[in-house]
């Protein structure tokens, strides 16, 4: 912590890297993190962690949640009055320390260094600075937070009144020539409306209006959320806002702007947020000079088309918003593929350097009457704004067996696991209920942090107060606070029935299996060989390549098919991969570690049986052949890959005067209500491609929002200025396409104009995007796997699992998981690749101890619960005793997930789920 | 003999412990390498420590 960079010495595999620790002035092994130095502080400074909106003492923590939780001096406030070291009980303070310079010997290095936000305050015209109630989106974030200066509530900077109308104002400071950046920020739409989402929650009749150009919501999901924001009573005004003015008798903001009518229009808010973009960190020019890897024109780290995570420095790769501006789970999947990269150049060193932890001595529970500690969190204003918490905690305390309860801002920060680790040892607790959000989220890491106690894992249990609760009870606060008592309670109940549980321990196989042999499929394959390990891949068609095939280059003018044929020849060649074409999979059983799977060619029908320990799903996508705009009726209208191909073989495309794009043909409509993200930059790919090859044609896109988001921006920018007309429709309004005579003459309402314009063209592209495969179903159902609502695959969590499946040991990359550029899909197989590794790197597998269990004496061998299990796990068998032959149900506990549908299918009550049984939910249900 | 400078170090250096930083750094111990995580300020989480809620979960960003 506390450092920064200075240099670097050597080559891959061998760096010396140089560093500057800056002091603390605090000694970190003995603070304690309480603040009693914070709070005696006389001075103040600026808050920078609430961007300015308030002060901080001399000597700090970030927030509250802070890991390291290790106060630091500020050295520029401080006045050396010593109180700090006065009312240090650890006796913590050091005033002698120095800066000391470090050198790290590494193999490799990431640079993950982010973004920051762009200042505003130049842009005089917007008066940022000036004017009290406008603010930027982080400050509004903070504004928001129940950590932030105002506690969650939202209120005017000016006089510290709820506003009554909030608007956002996009683009600010990004896709500016003059102004700012020209590179679109690809964050700020989808936060704006997120931001105002959660305003509204706030305050319910808060009049809202997003002013924008394009909303650029090209992500999973993302359109669905903002069709929400829609419905909710957002406005969604399309206007870039020029100038604020405010009112000075009550700090109110005037802005004008045209109206649907076409009327110009003033309105009057009560807080402005500008949406600020996303800039390269002050430092990168520095960083790049000191470490030696180059730039792009806009300050990031560059990056090739084909390479997003090598800098121009081998042994140097980057990750995040420092490579160019994007979205979390973007950031998540390239920082994983980063940590691919990187290990592969040092695979021989794995294990080398690591340490191995060691736990407390478990404390033995057998014989104890319970002693159950509560902890109940307010999740920020997530539970605590809607469920009184104190008075759960209260009602807590007055129940039978618990020894201790205590209530948290966010349970799950790292510095109250500390807490809770402390409590379980000086309280003595055999027992621990976090009452906060879904177990989905955060079970895991509070299991480990009993564990981390020396208490059993499994003596843990979950009441469910935010999704099940606050989330949904939002309107009724008493009511909801009530049902989170009772949630508690019957929580308590079953925490004073669970026993101790061990987990199971198997083999594995150091082999992977990719299913789909196209550029994700691929990438994947190559690395995970050159981490090594040994990798099968299944590719359907004769040949690899996939979707790839059909693209020929990318809008910088790259060579797509070049970049596909090496990539081939370098599987071909890799002898760590076998690849079975023209085959498809018939069975896959097992689970992680110890997978069997059976591969069968197509044409000759024989089947070969393989095993390996991980799976990857690169299945890709299906071009999405348009079934509206005489598609397949007219021989002049085609999707831009068919168009690419032409363009590509610089096949002269005769009588070319006017070209008609429309975008959003397939997309973003009721079949299909998603992004498909790449279209718009196709479009304007190819629309610059017809452009060079014919100077004179005329060249239309028809848009409903264009979304070359991040540094794309710039093609967009080209276009424009290379003279292709772009329309604007509305989506209830769509052209009309009509023919005579085999000419086409496509009809569109410009909804600036609010007239129809008519246009007869030679060729009319339709810009088509992606549909998932057919059979995702079937491999969904063949690995256990879930489909989202559009029938991608769906990832463990949206932002911080976007390559791995609830299910362990299988992941995925590529379209299968939402479309993608080319880029993106290597990031996404380079992280798949990471993700896989982790597992591939142990010696073992560790499967969970909540598994079913059988009382033989009640079991009637009645076959039920093997015929209720989708896994397979349980079987009536036979074995003969000195009684006879006995029959009973076994269970194959590798293969036992807990669901429990045996448990809840069994008339005998013989079969049961350890961690949920019988007992313990009847004892939840009785406490109801 | 293996050349003393080509001998290769099983440790990573990630600078930068945003959620980028973070998810390498974690991934990176995770297979067995050791990790360096090297931040300016005095605790990590970066940017995103900063935001209330994210889209489209409505997660808050702690």
């Amino acid at each position: 912590m506390n450092s920064n960079i200075e240099g670097i010495d050597g080559q891959p595999g061998n760096f010396k890297l140089h560093i500057r620790r800056k002091p603390r002035y605090v000694n970190a092994a003995k603070c304690t993190g309480c603040g009693a130095c914070a709070q005696h502080c006389p001075v103040e400074a600026i808050d920078s962690y609430n961007v300015g909106m308030g002060v901080a003492p001399g000597i700090f923590v970030e927030y509250q949640q802070s890991v390291p939780l290790i106060y630091t001096i500020n050295r520029e406030v401080c006045i050396g009055c010593g109180l700090c070291a006065e009312y240090c009980e650890a006796n913590a303070l050091d005033y002698s320390q120095v800066e000391v310079k470090d050198t790290l010997e590494v193999g490799a290095v990431i640079l993950a260094t982010g973004a920051e936000t762009f200042d505003t305050e130049p842009l005089t015209e917007y008066g940022y600075g000036k004017f009290k109630n406008v603010v930027t989106s982080i400050e509004f974030e903070r504004i928001l937070s129940a950590s932030g200066p105002f506690r969650g509530l939202i209120l005017r900077p000016s006089d510290g009144t709820e506003p009554h109308s909030i608007a956002f104002l996009q683009c600010v400071g990004s896709r500016s020539l003059v102004k700012g950046n020209e590179y679109c920020s690809s964050a700020c739409c989808m936060y704006a409306v997120k931001e105002s989402v959660v305003a509204k929650e706030h305050i319910h009749d808060l009049d809202i209006s997003i002013f924008y150009m394009d909303i650029r919501a090209h992500g999973k999901d993302f359109d669905k959320y903002v069709d929400r924001a829609k419905k909710s009573g957002i406005n969604f005004i399309r206007s870039r806002i020029s100038k604020i003015k405010e009112n000075k008798d009550n700090n109110d903001l005037l802005i004008t702007f045209e109206a649907e009518d076409g009327e110009l229009t003033t309105k009057e808010l009560g807080l402005v947020v500008l949406s600020h973009g996303l800039c390269p960190p002050s430092s990168s020019q520095e960083l790049s000079e000191k470490l030696g890897f180059d730039l792009d024109r806009f300050g990031f780290c560059k990056t090739g088309d084909f390479s997003p995570i090598k800098t121009s420095r081998p042994g140097i790769f980057v990750s995040g918003t420092f490579q160019g501006p994007k979205d979390i789970p973007e950031t998540v999947m390239q920082s994983s593929g980063a940590a691919a990269l990187s290990s592969e150049l040092l695979s021989s060193e794995r294990g080398s350097l690591i340490e191995k932890d060691e736990l407390p001595p478990k404390i033995n529970v057998v014989g104890l009457a319970p002693r159950i500690g509560v902890f109940v969190c307010n999740c920020g204003i997530n539970i605590g704004g809607i469920v009184n918490v104190p008075e759960v905690a209260k009602y807590a305390e007055t129940l039978e067996d618990v020894a201790f309860v205590d209530t948290n801002l966010f349970t799950c920060s790292q510095d109250t696991q500390e807490e809770i680790k402390k409590k379980i040892i000086s309280y003595k607790l055999n027992r621990v209920v976090v009452a906060s959000c879904t177990p989905r989220t955060h079970e895991p890491l509070f299991q480990d942090t009993c564990e981390s106690a020396g208490l059993n894992r499994y003596l843990f249990s979950m009441a469910n107060i935010r999704d099940q609760c606050s989330w949904v009870h939002m309107q009724t606060k008493k009511e909801a606070t009530q049902k989170s008592k009772d949630l508690v309670r019957m929580a308590i109940a079953k925490a004073r029935l669970l026993e101790p549980l061990e987990k199971l321990t198997f083999d594995l196989t150091k082999r992977v299996l990719v299913i789909g042999g196209g550029l994700a499929g691929m990438t994947a394959s190559l690395h995970i060989a050159k981490q090594g390990y040994d990798v099968i891949i299944v590719e359907r068609e004769n040949k690899l390549g996939g979707n790839l095939g059909h693209i020929h280059y990318t809008p910088g003018g790259e060579d797509v098919q070049n970049h596909l044929s090496s990539l081939i020849n370098n599987v071909s060649k890799e002898s760590r991969i076998s690849v079975y074409k023209n085959s498809e999979i018939s069975e896959i059983t097992g689970f992680i570690g110890n997978y069997k799977t059976r591969i069968k060619e197509k044409d000759s029908g024989v089947e070969n049986e393989v095993e390996h320990g991980i799976i990857i799903v690169a299945t890709g996508g299906v071009e999405n052949k348009p079934s509206e705009y005489l598609y397949g009726k007219n021989k002049n209208v085609m999707t831009q890959s068919e168009l690419e191909e032409k363009l590509a073989k610089n096949q002269a495309i005769s009588n070319l005067d006017t070209v008609v794009m429309i975008q959003c043909v397939g997309s973003r409509d009721d079949e299909h209500p998603y992004c498909s993200r790449y279209c718009c930059t196709q479009a304007i790919k190819n629309a610059l491609k017809l452009r060079k090859n014919y100077p004179n044609a005329n060249i239309y896109v028809l848009y409903r929002d264009i979304r070359t988001y991040g540094t794309k921006e710039e093609f967009y920018n080209q276009a424009r200025n290379d003279g292709v007309v772009f329309i604007h429709y509305d989506e209830n309004s769509k052209p009309i396409v009509s023919e005579s005579d085999g000419n086409v003459t496509v009809k569109v309402q410009d909804s600036l104009l609010k007239r129809d314009l008519v246009i007869p063209c030679d060729y009319l592209i339709l810009s088509s995007g992606v549909v998932p495969q057919p059979d995702n179903d079937m491999y969904a159902r063949m690995l256990k796997v879930p489909l989202n609502e559009d029938g991608f695959f769906l990832e463990a969590h949206m932002k911080l699992r976007p390559v791995d499946f609830a299910t362990d040991g299988v992941f995925m990359c590529g379209i299968c998981h939402s479309p993608k550029m080319i880029d993106e899909t290597i990031s996404q197989a380079n992280a798949a690749v990471s993700r896989a590794c982790t597992v591939l790197s142990k010696d073992f597998i560790q499967a969970e101890g909540t598994i079913a269990f059988v009382n033989k004496s009640k079991c009637s061998a009645c076959g039920t619960c093997e015929a209720v299990c989708s896994f397979g796990a349980v079987k009536v068998v036979e074995s003969k005793t000195r009684r006879g032959i006995e029959r009973y149900a076994e269970v194959t506990e590798a293969l036992c997930k807990g669901c429990g549908s045996c448990a809840s299918s069994c008339r005998m009550s013989a079969i049961d789920i350890k961690g949920f049984a019988n007992e313990d939910i009847a004892a939840m249900i009785e406490e109801f | 003999m293996e050349d003393f400078l080509s001998k290769k170090i099983g440790a990573i250096a990630v600078i930068g412990g945003g959620i980028g930083g973070m998810q390498a750094s974690l991934d990176l111990a995770d297979s067995g390498f050791k990790v360096y995580l090297i931040e300016t300020k005095p605790s990590i989480g970066g940017l995103m420590s900063q935001l209330d809620k994210t889209f489209p979960t409505n997660d808050c960003a702690m």
